[in-house]
């Protein structure tokens, strides 16, 4: 069954195309990552399956809803985490998930339920009262993720959740992101290698706005000829094998 | 349920920043305090505590708008708005999130006030009572131009026109500090077409009971106040549609 169908999904600012023509179906339960350097038109591509940004051209469906007729059914089935780390500084954690809560009509038990949920999967039971802006980069991060759990959603985007982390918060992030394996369909942007080939089922792999390939990391390597994910990455992307 | 979700959130923000609490209420209190003192020694008739109160209570709102552009110009820059946005939250809750949560503030900036100004001298009647709710039109008008600003402009930028700009202009068009009519001329009538002096007006009619003079100063802060507000949710809603 399919989470997400985008056809023909295209996004112009002016003169620039910073999505052209995408055409690409992601499998309900996978997780699948956009692969690119900067500029190469991941990012747009999330904001537009999450309804911050109007297509220019095509459509996409989200869990079968249209991101240009049906944002409101979009919203509902969605969780997002930013590029930035999205998360009310002054707010404690525990605060930042009750807003959430709140904003996605939880009664008092279900937020209860949600927050000692998360928490414990979270591991943000020690910082629950501690204020958000004070934590590390990496524990943001996780608040952050956890924060797009909240509303139970069917699918999950990740714009860069690893993007300025260290190697052991990044490590740590894997674990929570391999942890949602299988529950959820997940959508991760990076545009480092290892993490897409070490958290992926897929991996479509975009330049200049447009999908060049789309496989698992060894079909990627298979069609490229390389042995390494990386150099085949850097030979599809200077299509010198496809 | 969720605007008042998010209204409580944008509560915390302003109630948890020092400086707020500052400019908010210990800076109207030292205005009222320093220039009670100077009236003990020069007495000065506008500086009578009838007169100074009302007048520092409508000046005090000028944080307001401060307070509300840099709660929604620092939302707008961070990636926490794109988050909400991605939310089953509506543009209405995002505008009476923004607003409602100042107008109790507003209010409680507004009792300090007046509560202050009763130990300095101020005789207790129950139009002290009236004047309070006589400042929701002014404090809705600064509250919308806090939301026009924070959605039009970024967070430096509304320290500077919002903290000293506005607060400026509604301190020497207001006829709280000196009295209009001895600069006269085109500086009093550019006074008088804004809503400042007309919002003091207002509130020192108020305290002294005079309602019928305080319905003529009424009529120019509701309609700017309305404006304001129109224009705030229409300017809000396009920089949401464009981010």
């Amino acid at each position: 069954m399919q989470a997400i169908k985008t056809q023909g999904l295209t996004k112009q600012y002016g003169n620039i195309t910073a999505v052209d023509g995408l055409d690409l179906e992601i499998k309900s339960g996978e997780l699948f990552s956009l692969l690119g350097v900067n500029g190469a038109g991941k990012t747009t591509t999330i904001k537009m399956l999450t309804c911050l940004a109007h297509p220019t051209d095509g459509d996409a469906f989200v869990g079968g809803f249209s991101i240009k007729s049906e944002s409101e059914g979009v919203k509902g089935l969605i969780g997002v985490s930013p590029q930035e780390t999205a998360i009310a500084p002054t707010l404690t954690v525990k605060e930042n998930l009750e807003l959430m809560c709140g904003i996605y009509g939880f009664d008092h038990y279900k937020t209860a339920s949600r927050i000692s949920a998360l928490s414990k999967q979270f591991d943000l039971d020690g910082v629950l009262k501690r204020r958000a802006g004070r934590l590390s980069g990496g524990w943001q991060r996780r608040l952050s993720i956890a924060m797009a759990l909240i509303g139970e959603p069917r699918i999950l985007f990740l714009d860069e959740p690893t993007l300025g982390l260290d190697v052991l918060a990044r490590r740590e992030l894997w674990d929570v992101i391999r942890s949602l394996k299988g529950k959820i369909t997940i959508v991760l942007t990076t545009h480092y290698m290892e993490e897409a080939q070490a958290l992926s089922d897929r991996v479509g792999i975009m330049k200049d706005g447009k999908l060049l390939a789309v496989g698992t990391a060894e079909e990627l390597m298979n069609l490229s000829g390389e042995n390494d994910f990386e150099a085949a990455f850097i030979s599809i992307v200077r299509g010198t094998k496809i | 349920m969720r605007m008042m979700t998010f209204a409580k959130r944008c509560a915390k923000e302003i109630l948890r920043d020092p400086l707020n609490l500052f400019f908010g209420l210990g800076f109207p209190l030292v205005l009222l305090l320093l220039l009670s003192a100077i009236q003990a020694n020069i007495p000065v008739e506008l500086f009578e505590i009838s007169s100074l109160a009302p007048g520092i209570a409508v000046f005090g709102l000028s944080f307001m708008t401060l307070f509300s552009a840099t709660l929604v110009a620092k939302d707008r820059e961070s990636a926490l708005s794109q988050r909400l946005y991605t939310t089953p939250l509506r543009s209405s809750d995002f505008i009476l999130g923004y607003m409602l949560p100042l107008i109790p503030i507003a209010l409680g900036q507004t009792v300090i006030c007046y509560a202050a100004a009763l130990f300095l001298g101020l005789d207790f009647s129950v139009n002290i009572l009236w004047a309070i709710v006589g400042i929701i039109p002014i404090a809705i008008f600064n509250i919308s131009l806090g939301l026009l600003c924070g959605s039009l402009l970024c967070v430096k930028q509304v320290g500077g026109i919002c903290g000293a700009l506005l607060t400026n202009i509604s301190a020497w068009l207001s006829g709280i500090w000196f009295d209009l009519s001895l600069v006269g001329g085109t500086f009093k009538k550019v006074a008088y077409a804004l809503p400042f002096v007309h919002a003091v007006e207002l509130e020192r009619n108020m305290v002294s009971g005079d309602l019928i003079g305080a319905t003529e100063h009424a009529l120019p802060v509701l309609i700017y106040a309305f404006a304001a507000n129109v224009l705030a949710v229409a300017c809000f809603l396009r920089q949401m549609k464009k981010q």
